[in-house]
């Protein structure tokens, strides 16, 4: 079924923060989909990378549900093909940010088994850590 | 040569052989490494925001640790050299950012009042590859050539994306093949071999690491792969441990070794098998390493 | 009726001046300090009326020398001089002061300020004015001569159009045929014409015609001159072949291309089919002639072989030919030297040059001609997709523009393909489908009808399979939002257009400029489309930019008429802003004459140096050289200089400071301009005076600013590249030396003195270090009374 947007100050806005954010400017994109097609985690995505910068555009807050920017892991794919030379890394960092921001965490460390956390290199702990919490 | 050389947690932690093997290859090519005082955390994962400036103190501090060391002559480099691919991207892309904006420079400074200078914005960072790139690959002494061994080199993402910090073509890199070849193994082209590991999702999304992780062993495979060859000791934990538990789990699983690239280097060179730390590998190499009777200390 | 000498119009530009600086204010001023001169206030000096204003008086007050304040000379200094003319003044005893562009425009904000700055503008043309003397145009005879710079469509059609006409037309193709990209195509868009029908009766009218002389398998190294009057070196590579001039001529008997041992990939075939090392180019070549491939031919590589020699029953072939070089004069060039298609390999995740069934459009153009063959040379399966935009519209390798033909080409492509085959499954990947021409939208919506698949995404990633070389591509289908990861077995990039790398010489010996794509720049994008900055060379077909067929033989047929009006006005003004000798105080020291790179200072029978007319281009360099000021530059000499810096200075007050700016018209001065355009402020301080080169400044003329108060001194040139003098940026640094020698010796910074090189894009530069300087004077100071005074004359 047809969602029905409307234009108000609110879309302008959340556009607006998300590109203050991210240092992007979204309105660039011109939907090429050459984001989606290389991503390598797209096949668990609920919307992919292309969709998000168009809900971002148009300035559904909506695209804050959605898990497609907490399995984005920054490997910049995108970022070396976007014809017009957008970073969505930096965009999906905005996103995460924002959640983040209002101390909303991505997971809970207390779930983590502690036998697998000892087997983990340090370097994946304190990554996901920076990535998933505030 | 005497560069400053950062280790990094993993280094120091989980990826213990593989610091172990690149310090031994490094001091046989005639490479001192110089571990930097009071270094701390690289900032990984690099933040992305534009007001996150908080983030970048970290990384910033380490270069200033090279630029004393520099300033006392302690070393015989204004660079920062790396082993872990991770830590590369970190620091690089806040020393990028340092550099190309003064007035973010000029917020770090003053914030780190207590230090005793300024950090000026003239280290570079710079990967242990491209120091042997730049070394000249042809002039190793290759003591123990890995004749018809057959390597597919795996740069995962933070050695060359974004391309502003790229080692080399993020679409079509050789650095690593060209150790390979220098090496005396034959090296293997394949399509994954920048293709994203998973990274940091292995600690709450293992399954979707293993996948990843299965799709890049069966495309080395594929292209006639023997070992796969990495610099990232996150890209080997999942290559090699989540290939190991899939293998426990399915007897079917062909496993193929993972090696931190120094590693088989180490072995090239002819170093001692104990100074690679070859036993903490989650995939036996001795099989196919069988192949080198030549390699001192093997059993 | 009074007389007056000199009449100095205000224009108020319909506010756009007046609103700013107060022009009565600037009135009183005048009239305070001078007696000898009319001033008039009016809203529009440009108009008919403003012009006939300037006519009336001239007549009335019987004016000997006008000032008109308004715009950039850059605007309407032609149209006050045509009215100078109709009034019987000289042209050249006409100045402009410029108080819109480089004053209410820049300080809308500081009106007080700006009304101050254009009473020193109009002061110091005021002061020039009273200096300026009657300078002769003398005339140039325009001729019938035009080069043409590439044998594709473009160049074709602009010879043929010309020849026609009744001009004499000298061609040049690098390669050796004529035809260009168009004689490698299929058929055409989107009317399916084919292209060698369409384009081997016009190569044939270029050989058949009398006024055309073809060269190909030749090149441009060198052309030389301005102005419509241009001296072409061309080199012609030799063919190895006795062509029928000579006296054992070819038959093209063949057997020399059958016993030739040696296989290459035909160009003219994209490597579908091969060729010999001699051989004709394609069966439609112009010349129809064979050629020999010295790099692949053995005899050539290791003296192995002489097959051809030996075969051949006329002995046509001679290794021993040498290239000739020839010189060309003519009075117009037209360049189209087209296009390179991008190289794919730049684009290395797409496979081409990797992959065996990954291939460009172009040879797609080759395998569709041949596909009813009964054995058609390259065999292609039954999935094909099509790649939109694969070098075009990619920031990630530099390339923003649309290359504008690849769409409807991939349409072609596909239904000709569909048409022969209908069997064939076709998907066309675009981001956007561009079908903007006459019919092409119908000729989309046909290619719809036959089946074939658009669909909207641009490919990520291309793998292939090991085993059946077949080409897994992965795209988004943006519509639908699902991943396609299909198997095709060929894929076809549809490859973009970039500027010709061989038309770098042109560009460099002609100092042509490019547009940021890197295609030449026209003069204007609008009214000027086919004309070039550099007068007499004009631009036809994919050379100026990315364009189709219909539009590039319009484009080479506007530009054959740019080229036939030019030249029928049969003599041309030269400029008189030539350098002159004072005869009377020229001393015969002949220091002179090296200062000259177009070799236009000689020694006459008084023994006293002379400007040859013919030669000098006007740029002042030489002035430095004369240790006695004997020689000038017209309408910009030392006299009229010294007066203009001083006029400007005159009313500083000890609080205020003053950049004195030389800019180069060309570039500089226009950079100025343009940054008035924009609104965009910069320091108040700046005083700015134009000169062809900022070589003319003398370094006399830079002390004598100094000493009368300027608390900087700032030139602006064009970088030697973009420069029509290239030797002058060195004499000017010779120049700043001389200076700066003298400055540090009186203990003033050296700072003070700055060169600086523009290109016409550098607004934020120029604004950036004006700036600059302006911020260091305000921590300097001043210069003492005593540095001044030894600065004095």
């Amino acid at each position: 079924m047809a969602k029905k947007i409307k234009f108000t100050d609110k879309t302008t806005k959340f556009l607006e923060k998300i590109m203050d954010l991210s240092g992007e400017q979204v309105t660039l994109c011109e939907q090429c989909g050459t984001c989606s097609g290389g991503c390598p985690f797209v096949e668990e995505m609920d919307i992919n990378p292309s969709q998000i910068m168009r809900l971002v555009m148009l300035g559904q807050e909506e695209v804050m549900e959605s898990q497609t920017m907490w399995l984005c892991a920054s490997c910049y794919t995108c970022t070396i093909r976007c014809p017009r030379k957008l970073d969505l890394s930096k965009v999906s960092e905005a996103l995460r940010q924002v959640k983040l921001r209002e101390a909303v965490d991505n997971i809970d460390i207390a779930e983590i088994d502690a036998a697998e956390a000892v087997k983990l290199p340090t370097i994946a702990l304190v990554g996901n850590f920076r990535k998933f919490t505030g | 040569m005497k560069i400053p050389y950062f280790p990094g947690c993993t280094m120091k932690t989980t990826a213990k052989n593989f610091e172990m093997s690149a310090i031994a290859s490094a001091k046989k090519i005639g490479i001192e490494f110089v571990e930097i005082p009071r270094w701390n955390c690289c900032g990984v994962v690099s933040s992305l925001t534009s007001d996150d400036l908080m983030k970048h103190l970290a990384p910033v501090r380490n270069f200033l640790r090279v630029q004393e060391m520099n300033k006392a002559e302690a070393v015989s480099e204004n660079r920062l050299l790396t082993l872990c691919s991770m830590c590369y991207n970190t620091l690089s892309l806040t020393n990028n950012r340092m550099k190309e904006n003064a007035d973010e420079l000029q917020k770090i400074n003053d914030f780190m009042h207590r230090e005793d200078e300024n950090y000026a914005g003239s280290v570079d960072v710079v990967h242990f590859l491209s120091i042997l790139d730049e070394w000249g690959f042809d002039k190793l002494k290759i003591e123990n050539p890995l004749k018809n061994l057959k390597v597919a080199s795996y740069y995962g993402c933070m050695l060359l994306r974004p391309k502003e910090v790229g080692i080399d073509d993020p679409e079509a890199p050789q650095i690593m093949e060209k150790l390979v070849t220098a090496m005396g193994a034959e090296s293997v082209e394949w399509d994954a071999k920048s293709r994203c590991c998973g990274s940091y999702h292995t600690v709450k999304n293992i399954d979707l690491v293993k996948k990843l992780v299965s799709g890049i062993i069966n495309d080395a495979r594929e292209n006639g792969a023997e070992a796969i060859i990495t610099s990232c000791p996150l890209c080997a934990f999942n290559l090699d441990v989540r290939q190991k538990e899939m293998a426990v789990k399915n007897s079917d699983f062909q496993t193929m070794p993972i090696f931190y690239f120094t590693q088989l280097l180490g072995i090239a060179l002819g170093l001692e098998k104990s100074d690679l730390g070859l036993e903490f590998n989650a995939i036996n190499p001795n099989e196919i390493l069988k192949k080198y009777e030549k390699i001192k200390g093997a059993k | 009726m009074e007389t007056k000498k000199t009449g100095i119009y205000l224009c108020q530009c319909g506010g756009n001046i007046s609103n700013t600086v107060d022009l009565p204010k600037v009135t009183e001023h005048l009239k305070k300090n001078n007696d000898d001169i009319l001033v008039q206030e009016y809203s529009h000096m440009c108009s008919g009326k403003g012009q006939q204003l300037i006519i009336d008086d001239v007549k009335k007050h019987g004016l000997k020398k006008i000032v008109v304040a308004s715009c950039s000379p850059h605007f309407h200094e032609k149209t006050f001089r045509g009215a100078l003319k109709k009034a019987g003044l000289n042209p050249y005893v006409l100045e402009i002061a410029n108080l819109r562009e480089h004053c209410s425009w820049i300080h809308k904000d500081i009106p007080e300020i700006a009304t101050e700055k254009a009473k020193d503008i109009v002061d110091a043309s005021h002061s020039k004015a009273e200096l300026d003397f009657a300078l002769q145009e003398k005339k140039m005879q325009l001729g019938n001569e035009i080069l043409v710079i590439g044998g594709g469509i473009a160049g074709i059609q602009t010879s043929l159009d010309l020849a026609d006409s009744g001009k004499k037309v000298t061609l040049v193709e690098k390669l050796p045929t004529l035809g260009g990209m168009m004689a490698v195509l299929t058929k055409t868009f989107p009317t399916e014409d084919c292209a060698a029908c369409i384009i081997s009766p016009k190569m044939a009218a270029v050989t058949d015609h009398p006024n055309i002389t073809l060269y190909t398998n030749a090149e441009i190294l060198d052309i030389a001159g301005h102005r419509l009057h241009f001296e072409a070196k061309v080199k012609i590579h030799p063919r190895y072949i006795k062509s029928d001039i000579d006296m054992d001529q070819c038959l093209i008997c063949n057997k020399c291309t059958e016993v030739c041992p040696v296989s290459q990939p035909n160009y003219w075939e994209q490597g579908v089919i091969d060729r010999k090392a001699i051989y004709i180019p394609a069966p439609h070549a112009i010349p129809y002639r064979y050629i020999l491939d010295t790099e692949n031919c053995s005899h050539f590589i290791d003296n192995s072989c002489s097959k051809c020699v030996d075969i051949c029953p006329q002995q046509a072939i001679d290794f021993t030919q040498e290239e000739k070089i020839v010189d060309v004069a003519v009075d117009s060039v037209v360049v189209a030297t087209g296009y390179d298609i991008f190289d794919a390999m730049r684009k290395p995740v797409f496979g081409y040059g990797k992959f065996k069934n990954v291939v460009t459009a172009l040879e797609m153009e080759r395998i569709v001609d041949h596909i009813s063959e009964a054995e058609p040379p390259r065999k292609i399966g039954k999935r094909i997709a099509f790649v939109q935009c694969v070098g075009s519209r990619d920031e990630q390798i530099g390339n923003e523009y649309c290359s504008r033909v690849c769409c409807m080409y991939s349409v072609k492509l596909a239904s000709l393909l569909k048409q022969a085959k209908p069997e064939k499954d076709i998907y066309i990947f675009y981001t956007d489908l561009r079908a903007f021409g006459k019919g092409y939208e119908e000729y989309y919506k046909r290619a719809q009808n036959m089946g074939i698949k658009f669909v909207r995404g641009k490919p990520s990633h291309f793998v292939e399979n090991k085993i059946n070389k077949k080409v897994t591509v992965t795209v988004e289908d943006t519509l639908s939002r699902n991943i396609i990861e299909s198997d095709f077995d060929l894929v076809v990039l549809a490859n973009g257009l970039e500027p010709n790398k061989a038309s770098e010489i042109v560009a460099d010996t002609l100092k042509l400029a490019k547009s940021d794509d890197g295609f030449f720049k026209e003069a204007h994008p609008k009214y000027k489309p086919v004309d070039t900055l550099v007068e007499g060379v004009f631009l036809a077909g994919v050379a100026q930019g990315p364009k189709d067929i219909p539009d590039t033989v319009t484009q080479a047929s506007a530009a054959a008429a740019r080229v036939i009006a030019t030249l029928a006005q049969k003599e041309v003004p030269i400029d008189p802003i030539l350098a002159f000798v004072h005869q009377d105080i020229c001393d015969g020291c002949q220091k002179c004459l090296n200062a000259c790179p177009p070799k236009a200072i000689s020694i006459n029978a008084d023994g006293k140096a002379e400007v040859n007319e013919a030669l000098c281009l006007g740029c002042g360099s030489c002035l430095e050289s004369c240790p006695v000021e004997a020689l000038d530059l017209h309408y910009y000499t030392n006299e009229q200089l010294y007066a203009e810096v001083s006029a400007a200075l005159k009313f500083k007050k000890d609080n205020e400071k003053r950049i004195i700016v030389f800019a180069d018209d060309n570039t500089t001065y226009r950079l100025i301009d343009a940054c008035g355009v924009r609104k965009m402020k910069y320091t108040n301080y700046a005083r700015v005076f134009r000169v062809p080169s900022v070589s003319r400044i003398t370094p006399s003329l830079i002390e004598y600013a100094f000493a009368k108060g300027a608390d900087a001194v700032f030139l602006g040139d064009s970088p030697v590249k973009a420069s029509r003098f290239e030797w002058a940026n060195a004499v000017t640094r010779k120049n700043m030396e001389v200076v700066a020698e003298k400055l540090k010796k009186l203990n003033i910074e050296t700072d003070r003195l700055i060169f600086s090189q523009f290109e016409a894009k550098d607004l934020m530069k120029f604004i950036s270090e004006i700036n600059k300087l302006a911020e260091l004077i305000d921590k300097l100071g001043s210069l003492s009374d005593e540095q001044k005074a030894k600065l004095e004359r």
